[in-house]
């Protein structure tokens, strides 16, 4: 029962949304929704669920750990959202590069996140590779009206740009599921299903070369959704012109859903023996989105960029954890949690700092500590924990891929990889710190310092999360991991 | 038969790439559109089952009728008749094309299907899809780029067709559903953007770099 309230009720939730006419009912449906939908997580982590549609839908270790960071990010955006669009609301909204703008009609964003975070959890929970594609590229759908929610041109570029790089992209990944098929199709013992379980089952029987093709095929296509390098095109423009709550969701949620898809193919791929192409690639394609995301960090003007390209490097330590296998696997996807609430509180603080300074340029902004005690010093921890800084959640998981390198013999990969944590180090606090010290400059200083409850809120608490986090580690949530990543080729650390 | 329709693909792909007027080439990706539907019914081991009919009812309303009327519709908004200056122009992208075609058999050739009907089912497949791409990065204005995003999708079908023969009906529908909402999400997209910029040429669209 639980799988399928956690499917009805943002889906109900959205269609209510389009009709609904009063703006404060309908924000209060999004955070009724929001709340429910993450009691609803918890209480799986605790409550087994059984498969609905026989066994096309299931919520597994791997799918909950998922479900649960965008469940939370949800939760928080959507508080968030009370106070943004009550201020936002329709009245007309002034860009200082490009002039007067009118809002996107909020029924239809409303009800648009809402059959967001049903896809989302459609993803987490699908376990057959044609539902899985489905969701995958309805959560691309649901979400490009999001991004075009301010009405200027350059939201409508980054909407173009993210509609149609990543229906291409998801395309291919269409073409991988065939191939797949095509592998499952040559088993001697008859016709197997496109179901995960049914295909690691059978998966000595499945056919290599086809399987091979079928994941470089997902690889280049759910890559491009994930934001791997040289993928990544669309994403530092969809995550910098989306109201800052979606980019929160985009961030944390969204490419996470993705990576989940690939982590699938990848549970397919070991199970059939083929690690060893699908580790190597995935290596390199995470040092590689590592390289790209520092290298742009450096010296970036925009901090929501900022903000986009370390999400970039974020999924690239990701890959990297689980192409390397054994304790780096556990690694990467306690990173999955760690990360993700890091770069929704990150983007949300970083709406704030928006809102009060009226722009998004890292050199116009400085005495954030001054100006926005709360928001300032939540950019500050928010900084160390993204970059890895003990006590946060991403010191543990980063250190545990450290581990894992080292144990598996990777120690050139390993070596690069503390490099580039470093270089993302250097480049993020040069910029975060001017930032948050001094005064504030002449030609920015604004008036209004005082945040209220919806904006201070969700960042603070997802700040809390991953300090607690960082200190100590669930039972649960440690055995979850082990679990998954045991189906993944790894292990416990 | 299946040949026939094959072959014909082929060749409106090489139209496709040879043409720069909008209204035409919306027609030409209905008509390939219409002539794929028929596909899983010519294929198919199982003949003229339900699901088949079924499929092939469904990409015939979509291809063959609503993407014309939606892009159509587009075009009338942005008031684009033809693309005056690709990014490559169309002998290049013509010949790309060819031998597209040529390395496609190639590799038709040397994969071996034993089971399938048609040799050239791998071959129309893999340069459809490829020349999908090359329309999507030759073209200028954004309405081409959703032509090029369609015969990709057209491309995939195909191998879709011969590849996986035994995906639920449920999944396929789910497919056209999202390639429909896809299509129909970036008309309205060149709506707006035809709205706002005066054009839809996306090589203006630079406001946004690094």
């Amino acid at each position: 029962m639980l799988t399928l309230w956690l499917i009805l009720i943002p889906t109900l939730g959205g269609a209510a949304a389009f009709g609904l006419k009063p703006d404060i009912l309908r924000r209060l449906l999004l955070i009724g929704v929001g709340v429910a939908h993450l009691g609803l997580t918890v209480c799986t982590w605790f409550h087994p669920t059984e498969p609905l549609l026989g066994g096309w839908i299931h919520l597994d270790p791997l799918g909950r750990l998922f479900l649960t960071v965008t469940s939370i990010l949800f939760a928080a955006s959507s508080i968030y959202l009370w106070g943004y669009l009550r201020e936002q609301g329709a009245t007309t909204q002034v860009d200082l590069e490009l002039g007067a703008f009118q809002n996107n009609s909020e029924a239809i964003f409303t009800g648009c996140l809402l059959w967001f975070l049903s896809s989302m959890t459609l993803v987490t929970m699908s376990q057959h590779f044609g539902l899985l594609w489905v969701m995958v590229e309805a959560t691309t759908l649901s979400s490009a009206p999001l991004i075009y929610f301010h009405r200027q041109h350059r939201s409508l570029e980054a909407a173009w740009k993210y509609l149609l790089i990543c229906s291409v992209g998801i395309a291919l990944a269409l073409m991988g599921n065939f191939l797949m098929a095509k592998a499952a199709s040559t088993a001697e013992n008859g016709h197997v299903s496109l179901v995960v379980s049914d295909l690691v089952q059978h998966a000595k029987d499945l056919d290599l070369v086809w399987l091979k093709a079928a994941f470089l095929f997902f690889l280049v296509g759910y890559g491009t959704k994930i934001g791997l390098a040289p993928l990544h095109t669309w994403l530092p423009d969809a995550h910098s012109e989306s109201p800052s709550a979606v980019s929160a969701l985009f961030s944390g949620a969204l490419i996470n859903c993705a990576f989940l898809a690939l982590l699938r193919v990848v549970q397919v791929c070991h199970a059939a023996g083929l690690q060893e192409v699908t580790s190597q690639l995935l290596i390199g394609f995470g040092l590689l989105s590592m390289a790209f995301g520092a290298a742009f960090i450096f010296a970036q003007r925009d901090y929501k960029r900022l903000l986009a390209y370390s999400s970039v490097e974020n999924m690239g330590i990701q890959a990297f954890g689980v192409g390397l296998g054994g304790v780096a696997t556990s690694g990467a996807l306690l990173h999955v949690l760690a990360s993700g609430l890091t770069k929704g509180l990150m983007f949300l603080v970083a709406g704030n700092i928006m809102h009060t300074y009226q722009t998004k340029s890292t050199r116009d902004v400085a005495g954030l500590w001054r100006k926005m005690p709360w928001s300032g010093a939540l950019w500050t921890f928010g900084f160390l924990s993204l970059t890895g800084a003990p006590p946060f959640a991403p010191f543990l998981s980063e250190f545990t891929i450290l581990k894992g390198a080292l144990e598996t013999n990777h120690a050139v990969a390993g070596g690069l990889y503390l490099l580039l944590l470093a270089v993302v180090f250097i480049g993020m606090s040069a910029i975060v710190l001017k930032m948050s010290q001094g005064d504030p400059h002449p030609h920015c200083n604004p008036e209004n310092v005082h945040g209220d409850w919806s904006s201070i809120g969700p960042p603070l608490v997802l700040c809390a999360l991953v300090a607690g986090l960082g200190l100590c580690i669930p039972p649960q949530l440690s055995d979850a991991c082990r679990e998954a990543a045991i189906s993944l080729g790894g292990s416990g650390w | 038969m299946t040949n026939i329709i094959l072959v014909f693909l082929v060749l409106t792909n090489l139209m496709l790439l040879g043409t720069g007027r909008i209204s035409a080439s919306i027609r030409i990706v209905a008509a390939q559109g219409v002539a794929l539907s028929l596909l899983p019914l010519l294929i198919h081991a199982h003949g003229f089952g339900v699901r088949a009919v079924l499929l092939a009812a469904a990409t015939v309303g979509l291809k063959g009728y609503l993407f014309p009327r939606l892009l159509n519709k587009a075009q009338r908004q942005a008031s684009v008749r033809y693309e005056p200056a690709p990014f490559l122009s169309f002998s290049t992208s013509l010949m790309l094309g060819v031998a597209s075609v040529g390395v496609a058999m190639w590799i038709g050739e040397s994969l071996k299907l034993p089971e399938i009907e048609s040799p050239l089912i791998v071959p129309a497949a893999l340069s459809t899809i490829f020349i999908g791409l090359l329309l999507i990065v030759a073209r200028k204005k954004a309405l081409s780029q959703v032509l090029g995003y369609v015969v990709l999708e057209n491309g995939i079908y195909v191998f879709g067709v011969v590849l996986a023969q035994n995906e639920p009906l449920l999944v396929e529908l789910g497919i056209l559903l999202d390639v429909f909402v896809a299509v129909f999400l970036m008309g309205i997209a060149i709506f707006h953007i035809s709205r706002e910029f005066d054009h839809i040429d996306v090589d203006q669209m630079t406001t946004l770099k690094h």
